[in-house]
């Protein structure tokens, strides 16, 4: 297994460097070695934009910001919702049609409410995390068993104690998935945003820049830069999750 | 060695704690369905259960058994009637009734340890005086060296016995227990029937026992209280003291007991 999901992306390098030098046009596909080469480099000054890891962490400091401002209002929202029928009712067909709109085609707007700049692209990141989030925390409160809340009311728990000490442990492993995908979401929609006139930092901006003057190496490095960063993330979150919520699929 | 001292007199004896009273008085729960027709689960119910008596309910599916335990948990509130634990009522749950319930309820989240201070932590207890209690009650569960698993590493009896113990923790004057030994293949219900009577020796509680096995009712109660099929109702009231703990399943007088009481509930279901 190990090693089988290692062959198909050195397959790839393989038809890569061969399909490089059969084109033998860096402008179409660079040759191995010079997107190696800006890897490699990743301190280096890049068309005056600043490195490789200086805009990579400007994309992760607004992907952050973002993702924790969604997380801030989507999770205390999940739950009053999940516990509030009323609340549900009134916020469920709203939630339902806003959620399959694309969180870049908010753009034009977030342009025009929020001006170019940090809050047009941080309301971008917020909506692409925000539903994930919302969707699984209310699944999650909904799925704990009555009886740990029965239980807990017989032993004398208070509500707010039923709250921290049941539900909120209890539809943890749900709401972390929920954190999980949202953060997907929010590092495709970072990058995407960066791509947008008035930005002058981050991978998305690098590689749009790169474009314009026609350093396809730098581009493919950026796409290479934020597909390891992403599936570093996601990593961590798995890592956690199997750590912190093993309960979930040991329960039977 | 359970009880040869017990022969039938506990129920009347005084435990270091003061007596508890806890009688059921008029009770009658009404259900409105789906469709909007009203469904009679119990009616006018009275019964009075001694201090330390072990009572067993028992009846058909439906009668409303667990209807009635939880009414006197306070999870559920009944349409007309009262619950009185000492003389006050009971309309919300109270830490003087512990509830066992059948299926699984431990947190999966907590270890063994943490699911047995649950009760303390919530009261607000120090953390010393949380774990010192709990440890005492795992021990007497005979899960001391259990404290630091975590429950999907129990099998269901263990489990079962930690709901025990954390329900013992807070110190309550009754246990109600919901058929909490219904998921069990047939040995470790027995192991776990004398197992809950040795606890029931060594702590005194009241327990008010719902079952739907005739056979764990006699083997276990002071007292079965038959209930009729929907709307539940007091059919008869069998005494079954007569018989010392620990009951041997094949001596006459359990037998006969057994049989009576089959009789009542295949009357009862066959109306």
């Amino acid at each position: 297994m190990r090693r089988l999901s290692l062959a198909f992306p050195l397959l790839i390098l393989l038809a890569w460097a061969a399909g490089a030098h059969l084109i033998n046009n860096e402008f179409i596909l660079p040759r191995l070695e010079s997107v190696a080469g800006v890897l490699l480099d990743p301190l280096a000054d890049r068309l005056g934009t600043g490195s490789l890891i200086e805009n990579a962490l400007r994309s992760i400091e607004r992907v952050g910001m973002g993702f924790l401002l969604a997380a801030a209002v989507a999770i205390p929202l999940g739950i009053a919702m999940a516990r509030f029928r009323r609340l549900n009712d009134l916020l469920d067909s709203t939630i339902q049609i806003l959620r399959p709109i694309p969180p870049l085609a908010w753009l034009p707007l977030s342009l025009a409410w929020f001006k170019i700049g940090l809050t047009s692209i941080l309301f971008i990141i917020f909506l692409g995390a925000f539903f994930p989030i919302l969707l699984n925390t209310i699944d999650g409160v909904r799925g704990v068993k009555r009886t740990w809340i029965e239980v807990a009311s017989t032993l004398g728990a208070r509500e707010r104690q039923i709250l921290f000490r049941v539900i909120l442990p209890g539809a943890a492993p749900t709401i972390w998935t929920g954190l999980r995908v949202g953060f997907g979401i929010a590092w495709m929609c970072v990058v995407a945003a960066e791509m947008l006139p008035g930005t002058t930092s981050g991978l998305g901006y690098l590689i749009m820049y790169a474009f314009n003057f026609g350093q396809i190496q730098l581009i493919i490095a950026g796409m290479i830069l934020i597909g390891l960063i992403g599936l570093m993330i996601d990593t961590l979150f798995r890592k956690i999750e199997a750590k912190r919520f093993a309960w979930r699929e040991l329960e039977r | 060695m359970h009880g040869g001292s017990w022969n039938g007199e506990h129920g009347r004896q005084v435990g270091d704690q003061g007596m508890t009273s806890l009688r059921i008085d008029r009770l009658t729960k009404e259900f409105v369905t789906e469709q909007g027709e009203i469904v009679s689960a119990l009616s006018d119910l009275s019964l009075e259960v001694g201090d330390s008596e072990f009572v067993c309910i028992l009846g058909p599916s439906g009668c409303g058994k667990t209807t009635l335990l939880r009414i006197v948990a306070g999870l559920d509130q009944p349409t007309s009637g009262a619950v009185l634990i000492d003389g006050h009522p009971i309309d919300r749950p109270c830490p003087k009734l512990a509830m066992i319930f059948q299926e699984y309820s431990l947190y999966p989240w907590r270890s063994v340890l943490a699911n047995v201070t649950f009760g303390l932590e919530m009261q607000g207890a120090a953390v010393a005086r949380r774990q010192e209690v709990a440890r005492k009650y795992l021990a007497l569960v005979g899960l001391s060296d259990f404290a630091s698993h975590y429950p999907y590493e129990l099998s269901g009896g263990m489990r079962q016995r930690v709901a025990v113990a954390r329900a013992l923790a807070i110190e309550p004057a009754v246990l109600l227990m919901d058929e909490p030994f219904g998921a069990l293949d047939a040995q470790t219900r027995n192991v776990m029937q004398m197992e809950l009577l040795g606890i029931w020796e060594k702590t005194r509680k009241t327990i008010l026992f719902v079952t739907h096995s005739v056979d764990e009712a006699v083997f276990l109660a002071d007292r079965i209280v038959v209930l009729t099929k929907r709307p539940g109702k007091i059919r008869e009231i069998v005494p079954v003291k007569k018989c010392p703990h620990p009951r041997d399943r094949t001596c006459r007088d359990f037998v006969e007991i057994r049989r009576h009481v089959l009789d009542l509930i295949s009357e009862g279901s066959a109306d």
